[in-house]
Formats: C-alpha cells, structure tokens, sequence
C-alpha cells in the first residue's frame, strides 16, 4: 500500500458510502471504520521505519507546466498526525454511525466525515504546497457541510456559513502565502523547500509570505480574534465536534505553523507575532470558557485556549518549548476527543448539555463516569495521565521563554488553574451535585458510544505511565521534523522536586479554591463577560458581512446601470486609452497623409461615407439613420474590396445586408424617434466620438509603421498550408491556429440568440 | 405585407442561397470563404423566406427547429476537437486524414473541415433564431 492509494480508496469510500449504508444498516459506522483503521495500522507498522530516519516520498504527475504535482511527504511528524487523524477517525466512525441512528440522512453523514477526514489527512501527508492547499480547501469545504448537517436550524446555517467565510478567507491567504514562498524557490516541492531554509529568509518575500501564511493557519486554528467561529460551531453533530477539535481541522492551522517551523521561524517577527496571538487566545479562550453553562461551549473555549497554547509554543521555538507543543499537541487530541464524545453521550442519555440542569449522573453511568473522570484529570494535568507530562513541560517552557516570560508565566499558570478549576467542575457537577428531575432514566452508554472515548482515555493513561518506552516513540521524530536542531528530550513522569513541580501543586490548589469559592466568583465573572465577549464577534461579523452585501450592491449599482450608451462610452474610451498609450511609448507618431496614388472612384466613395455620415448623425428619422448607416458599410466594402480584401468584404455585405435588416425589424417595436437628450449631452456624446473617431484614425495610420511585437502574420504565411493544408489564411485562423477562440465566439452568439429570443417570448405574454 | 415579386423571387432564391452557402463552406479552406459567412448565407437564405411569406409559414416549411439547429452546431465544433485528445494531442488540434491516396480522387479531409460545418450551422442557427423572434408578430 502507499499513501497516494490509501487516499485514494478513503475518498472512494467517502463517495459509496451514502448509498452503502441502506445495505449496511446499523454497521455502517463499524464498516466504514475498516479502511481508516487498515490506515492506521499501516503507518503504526511504518512507524519503526520512520523512527530510524525514514522519509517517505510519493509523487503523481499533474500539472508538470506548473511544477504542480501531486506528491506526497512522510515523516515522524506526518506521521503522529496520520496516527490521530486516522486512530482518532476510526472511533469517531463507530460512534457516529451508532449517534445518528435517530436522524435523517445518516448515510450522507458517515459520508462527509469520511470525505472530512480524507481532507485531513491529505494535509499531513502533502509534499507539495499546491497539493496541500487542495485538501486544506477541502476541510474548509467539507466542515462546512458538517456544521450545516441540521440545516433545518437557522444557526447551524449561520455557523457554517460563518465558519466557511473565515476558513475560506485564510485559505486564499495560504495560497497567497504558498506562491510567495514558492517564488524564490522555484518549485512548490516541500522537501526541496524544507531542506533550504535560508533561500527564503533572504528573500525580501519572506515577511509577506510569512504574514499570508499565518492569516491563513490563524483563521483555521481559531487564534484570537478569529475565535469566534469555533464555539459557533458547535452547532454540528457531537461525532463531528469531537473529530473537529481533536485531531483535524483547528489542528490545521497549527500542523502548518509547526511544518513551516524549520523555514519561516525562529526570526523575530515569527517569534513575536506567535506569542502575542498563542498568549492571548490561550488566556481569552480559557477566560470565556469559566462563564459558559452548555457543556460543548466550554468544551469548545477550552479547544481554543489549548490552541492558543500550540500557538505559543511553537512560536517560542525553544528546545523545551518545541517539545511541550508535540507532547500537548497529542495530550489535547487524546482527552478532547473523548470530552466531546462524551458530551455527545451525556446528551444522548439525559437530553441536555446545560451543566447546571445536569448532576449526580455517576451512579446512572459509573463507568462512563470513570471514563469521562480520566479525560479531565488528563485535562488538568494530573499525574498519572500524559496531560501532567503536558503541563509540567509547558511550564518549563514558558519558565525558560528567551522573550517575555514574566508575562507568559502568570497567563499560562491562569489558565491552567482554569482548566483545573473547569475540570473539578464538570467532573462534580455532572456526577455528583444536585440530580434534577431527568426525563428518563439515564443509563449507562451503549458500547459503539463509549469505546472510542474509552480507548483514548486509556491511551492517555499508558502514555502517561510509561512515557519513556511508549510515549518518546511516537513524538521523537516529531518534534526533530519541525525544529531540524533540537532533540527529543526523554519523557519522565517523576521530575524531582523543582520549580515546576511546586508550581503545578500550586495550580491544582488554586484551582481547587476556584471550585470552592466558584458562586463568589463566577458572578463577577460573568459581569467582565457579558461587558465584553458576548456574542460579540460574531454580531460583528455578520454586520461586517452584511455592510459588504451592501458596498457590492451600490458597486454593481454603479457599473452595471444598465445604459447601453454609457456601456459603450466606457469601452470606447478606456480601450482607446489604453491602445493610445501603447502606441505613444512604442514609437513617435508620425501621420504622413498623401493621396496622391488613390484612384479617383475611391475618393468618390470616401466622398459618399463622409456625406452618409453626416446625414446619419443630423437625421431626425430613424429609418434614414439607418439607411445611411448601412451606406457607410457598403462604401468601406467597395474599399475592402478594392484593395483585395475578399473575404472581409464578403462578410461586409453579409453583415451589412442583415444588420440593415435586423434594425428594421427592432425599429418596427420601438417608439418613435424623440430628442430626449439635452444640449450638453449631446456635445459630450459628440466630444466623445470625435476623440474615439480620430484615435481610430491614428491608429490605422500608424498600424503600418509601428511594431510593438514581432508580427505573427509572417508565421501565418508560412505555415498555413504546409501545417494546416489551407492556403485562405483567415480562415485557417479561424478554424484552426485559433479555433478554441472560435469556439467561444460561437458559443457567445449562441447564447445572445437565446438571450433574445428569450426576451421576445417573454415579452410577448 | 404580400409581394407577388418577392415571394417567387424568395421561392426560387431559398435553394440556390442554400446551395451556394455550401459552396462558400466548402472552398472556404483555400478560398474566401469558410463556415461563418456560409453560415449567414444559409440563414439569410430563410430570412428573404421569411420576410416574404411570413414567419409562420417559413417554420412550417423547415423540418429543423434553429434553437436545435444552433446547439447541433456548438455540438458538432465542440466534437471536432476530440479526435485530437484521442490521438494525445492537445484539445482542438487539426487532425488531417487522406483518402483515396494516389488516386485522382485523392481528398484530404481533416477535422478543421468540421469545426467549420459546426461554425457554419451555429451561425445559420442563430441568425434564424433572432431574427424569427424580432421578425414575429
């Protein structure tokens, strides 16, 4: 098997598998869970491969013009994210088939999420920048069509379309960001890329790039203060949340930043911009998240404060720092995941999530209980789960941060007594506290809804436990991947007595007086929240959306008015413009009028143009307008064909002939002529014309002495018979050198003559 | 409107414009001429018709519809650049064929010949077309 073939069939799967699933039943999800569980246990196998040094490289051919392939680039850091998005999507798999048996269309969902997860691991396996943007975009498509599931409720549609306005934006910023970086490089091959970092340090590209890349990884990461679609999204289904923040998606943002690590960090600006936007989305989100009462909201805050977290570390960029970021990277996925399926669960069982209509659950569900217990003594940083090992490195990092310490100390050491202080609480309050009147009884989850958050949990546990022999394989590879000069550092649950240590006792016990005195506090709280983060992005958001609906509107107000007049005046002007200014700077405009070699019959058809024009422009009938229009046309054919251009000729009289009567036919709906325009309008249309009528002039005249580019008739000439076996070179042109163009035109007509037809029908009833 | 003049004058005028739009389309490789001007000949063939004995009646005396007309056209030129994709070139390159080699029938026939019939029945289409519907009462 190889990664290009893996992807492949997971999209095949994606594809069948809403038709699949009427066969399959309730198995679907059990079922659709095989390919991405074979994909798991494909790269766990690669893993000792990897471990020794092993990158593996895949490429297809695509666009070979652009330097666009499709390739494909593995190593220990795509593959601990392959791991999580394809270990973390098997059990997603199994639970969601077994969560959406009550709703419609579950077939098309097991289909999105395949198609999502797809996505996702496109983005950690691409060894091409272009090949990356694709599947980027297409988590930003496909988490739009999972957050609008319940497409029936208005704000499910508002959050997808929220979230797929900002996703989207940062995805055109990443492209954006993907060129500018590949311009001094030459190529958009990653490894060639990561193997150069200072080619594009040197470039003066560098800070453009580097500011597209990070609007782009912002966006999907949910940094402040682009947060706010996040908790939004929350709208979806539980199974797409729980994969959402664990593994795929926000994590995006963050596999990019650390990917692109080796090349754009480690400068100054890399480094602050990071940790101004990591510290403060990992404070705001945590703040926000004590006030919240619906469980996935919280759940949700704290999603955006962990990734503030990965922000920040990465942007530190220390050996300590670059560690802490894999090992919570992996902390965070574990204990999110189970958190949100939970939450599902919890849900499912008692018809709420609003935490303060929830409580003494734990005799109903003890083992889910025990289960959902470890997911947040993991997310408090607790001894023995790997959250512990997360949190004492983050500490030791943010204590050894070259820059700015004595403010990422404190805000890190706070929000991590949130967090301690978010998991006594949810833990108490759910399973103990005061039980409400539940309408059913609740009763402990069925096994597809509990084994995905149960393996999980237990992963955490052994991770933890044994850090050294199990947990240092996994990330050591990692963590060199995208900072090429540090080491993995060796994994120990038991540090000895330091700083860090005191400091993590002293967060578990502020935490715990948070919890004891939360009634006090959350008041108070709740005052600064309501004054300031309410809802309030995302009314500016959509307020901003809205002022944009209606600059547009005014914008095609403006332009297309809908004057045919004015239309043409435009054209005529800006492309006499833009020809007038070519010709100016190609060569002096020499006029040298000598009529002294034209016949005398000529001079009388000129004669006869000029007398016709003028009596179309002063005509007060319309019927003679036209007539002497097409005089004019018949005396430029007499010209064309005098200076033996047959074929323009010919098309002349075609054209002429049928134009004529073409107007007779319109001039027979039309009123009759009144003079509607005043004065001044008429010497502005007359100025105009004047203008148009005599650049045209120049430009004939002068066609014969300037060049601007190497002819091409002179390759027409030649090759028209001896390539295209026709000696009528027009038309040779037409169906052949440019045949394409001919058959847009074509189509064009073909559209204008529904167009009128249409219009004549309708006009008819 | 009724012209005695005109009508036979249209009646006897349709199948010669006809013929020589073909002519037009044919020689149109080496000589002026070719499918866009064949095109407008053809359709103004059924304009003169059209304008003698009326709208109504010319429609009846056509088997062929011009919207059907028109879209057989783009679906003829549209075609014509696919034996090329077949053969591994790009879309829309002329393919030539030789028949009868050697002999005094010898003819070249190549797929430009037929991205000119598609541009020749787009254009005769689409003149009928507009002019049908402004010509209609």
């Amino acid at each position: 098997m190889s990664t290009g073939l893996f992807l492949l069939v997971l999209l095949l799967v994606a594809a069948i598998a809403p038709f699949a699933r009427k066969y399959l039943g309730n198995y679907a999800g059990w079922v659709y869970a095989i390919w991405p569980f074979t994909g798991f246990l494909y790269y766990l196998s690669l893993l000792p491969a990897v471990n020794e040094g092993l990158i593996i490289t895949e490429s297809f051919e695509w666009m070979p013009a652009l330097g666009i392939e499709f390739s494909f680039y593995v190593d220990g850091f795509s593959m601990l994210f392959s791991l999580l998005v394809l270990g973390i999507g098997t059990f997603i798999l199994v639970y969601a088939g077994y969560y959406m048996r009550p709703y419609p269309m579950k077939g098309r969902f097991l289909g999105y999420l395949l198609l999502f997860m797809t996505a996702m691991q496109g983005i950690v396996v691409s060894g091409n920048l272009i090949t990356m943007f694709v599947f980027w975009e297409l988590t930003s498509v496909s988490s739009y069509l999972l957050i609008g599931y319940w497409h029936e409720k208005p704000e499910a549609r508002a959050s997808a379309l929220q979230a797929l306005l900002i996703t989207g934006f940062g995805g055109l910023a990443l492209l954006g960001g993907f060129v500018l970086l590949a311009i001094p490089y030459g190529t958009y091959d990653l490894a060639y890329i990561l193997s150069e970092p200072d080619i594009i340090k040197d470039s003066n590209l560098y800070l453009p790039a580097l500011i597209l890349i990070l609007l782009g990884a912002f966006t999907k990461s949910a940094q402040f203060p682009f947060h706010f679609w996040l908790p939004g999204a929350m709208t979806a289904p539980s199974p797409v949340s729980a994969y959402l923040h664990s593994a795929t998606m926000v994590k995006a943002g963050v596999f990019v930043l650390a990917r692109f690590n080796p090349v754009l960090g480690g400068t100054e600006v890399w480094t602050y911009t990071l940790t101004i936007v990591g510290v403060t989305t990992m404070f705001v989100g945590a703040w926000i998240s004590i006030t919240q009462v619906d469980l996935k909201k919280i759940l949700a805050y704290t999603t955006v404060s962990a990734l503030g977290t990965l922000v920040l570390l990465i942007g530190t960029g220390t050996e300590y720092a670059i560690n802490a970021a894999i090992i919570f990277l992996l902390v965070h996925a574990l204990y999110k995941g189970t958190l949100f399926m939970m939450a599902g669960n919890i849900e499912k069982k008692t018809g709420t999530r609003d935490i303060r209509e929830l409580g003494g659950l734990f005799k109903y569900m003890p083992f889910a209980a025990v289960v959902m217990i470890m997911a947040l003594v993991s997310m408090a940083g607790v001894p023995p789960m790997l959250g512990f090992l997360g949190k004492e490195l983050i500490y030791e990092a943010s204590a050894a941060a070259p820059k700015a310490f004595w403010i990422i100390l404190p805000l890190g050491f706070m929000t991590n007594v949130i967090m301690v202080f978010l998991s006594l609480r949810l833990a108490i309050d759910i399973f103990w506290g005061k039980e409400p009147k539940y309408g059913k009884i609740p009763a402990e989850p069925s096994l597809p809804l509990i084994l995905g958050p149960f393996f999980l949990v237990l992963v955490s546990f052994v991770l933890g436990l044994f850090p050294s022999t199990m947990a240092n394989p996994l990330t050591s590879k990692a963590i060199t991947a995208i900072s090429p000069l540090h080491d993995a550092m060796v994994l120990k649950l038991w540090h000895g007595f330091n700083l860090v240590l005191a400091l993590s006792a002293f967060t578990l016990l502020s935490g715990y007086l948070m919890f004891r005195f939360r009634h006090t506090l959350l008041l108070s709280v709740d005052k600064v929240n309501i004054r300031y983060f309410r809802k309030e992005f995302t009314r500016y958001f959509f307020s901003m959306i809205d002022n944009f609906l209606v600059f547009t509107k005014l914008k095609t107000k403006t332009l297309q008015h809908g004057y045919h007049r004015f239309y043409l005046m435009t054209l005529f002007i800006f492309a006499s413009i833009l020809v007038w200014v070519m010709i100016w700077r190609a060569d002096p405009i020499m006029l040298e009028l000598n009529f002294s070699d034209m016949p005398l019959n000529l001079i009388a058809v000129v004669i006869l143009i000029i007398a016709a024009t003028l009596s179309a422009v002063v005509s007060s009938s319309r019927i003679i307008a036209l007539i002497s229009m097409g005089v004019i046309g018949f005396g430029i054919t007499i010209i064309f064909i005098a200076y033996s251009g047959v074929d323009l000729a010919i098309t002349m009289i075609m054209v002429e002939t049928l134009l004529v009567i073409l107007a007779m036919t319109v001039v027979y709906h039309l009123p009759t002529y009144k003079n509607f325009s005043s004065t001044g309008a008429r010497m502005r249309d007359a100025l105009v014309a004047t203008l148009v009528g005599t650049f045209f002039m120049v430009l004939v005249l002068q066609a014969g002495t300037s060049s601007l580019e190497t002819p091409i008739s002179e390759y027409f000439k030649e090759t028209s018979y001896s390539v295209a076996y026709g000696r009528n070179i027009v038309n040779v042109i037409l169906v052949d050198y440019r045949a394409l163009d001919t058959l847009g035109e074509i189509t064009v007509i073909s559209i204008a003559a529904l167009g009128i037809y249409a219009m004549m029908k309708l006009g008819k009833k | 409107m009724e012209s005695i003049i005109l009508q036979i004058a249209a009646r006897h005028m349709r199948p010669l414009l006809i013929g020589l739009s073909l002519i037009v389309l044919y020689r149109g490789h080496n000589e002026p001429g070719g499918g866009f001007i064949g095109g407008l000949m053809f359709g103004a063939a059924y304009i003169l018709y059209a304008m003698a004995f009326g709208v109504d009646r010319t429609q009846k005396s056509i088997f062929f519809n011009p919207i059907n007309l028109t879209a057989v056209g783009l679906f003829i030129a549209l075609i014509s650049g696919m034996p090329a994709l077949l053969l591994g070139d790009s879309f829309m390159t002329g393919e030539w064929y030789t028949f009868f080699q050697g002999t005094l029938m010898e003819l070249k026939l190549g797929t430009p010949l037929l991205f000119d019939v598609g541009v020749y029945l787009t254009v005769a289409g689409m003149l009928m077309l507009v002019m049908f519907s402004l010509m209609e009462e």
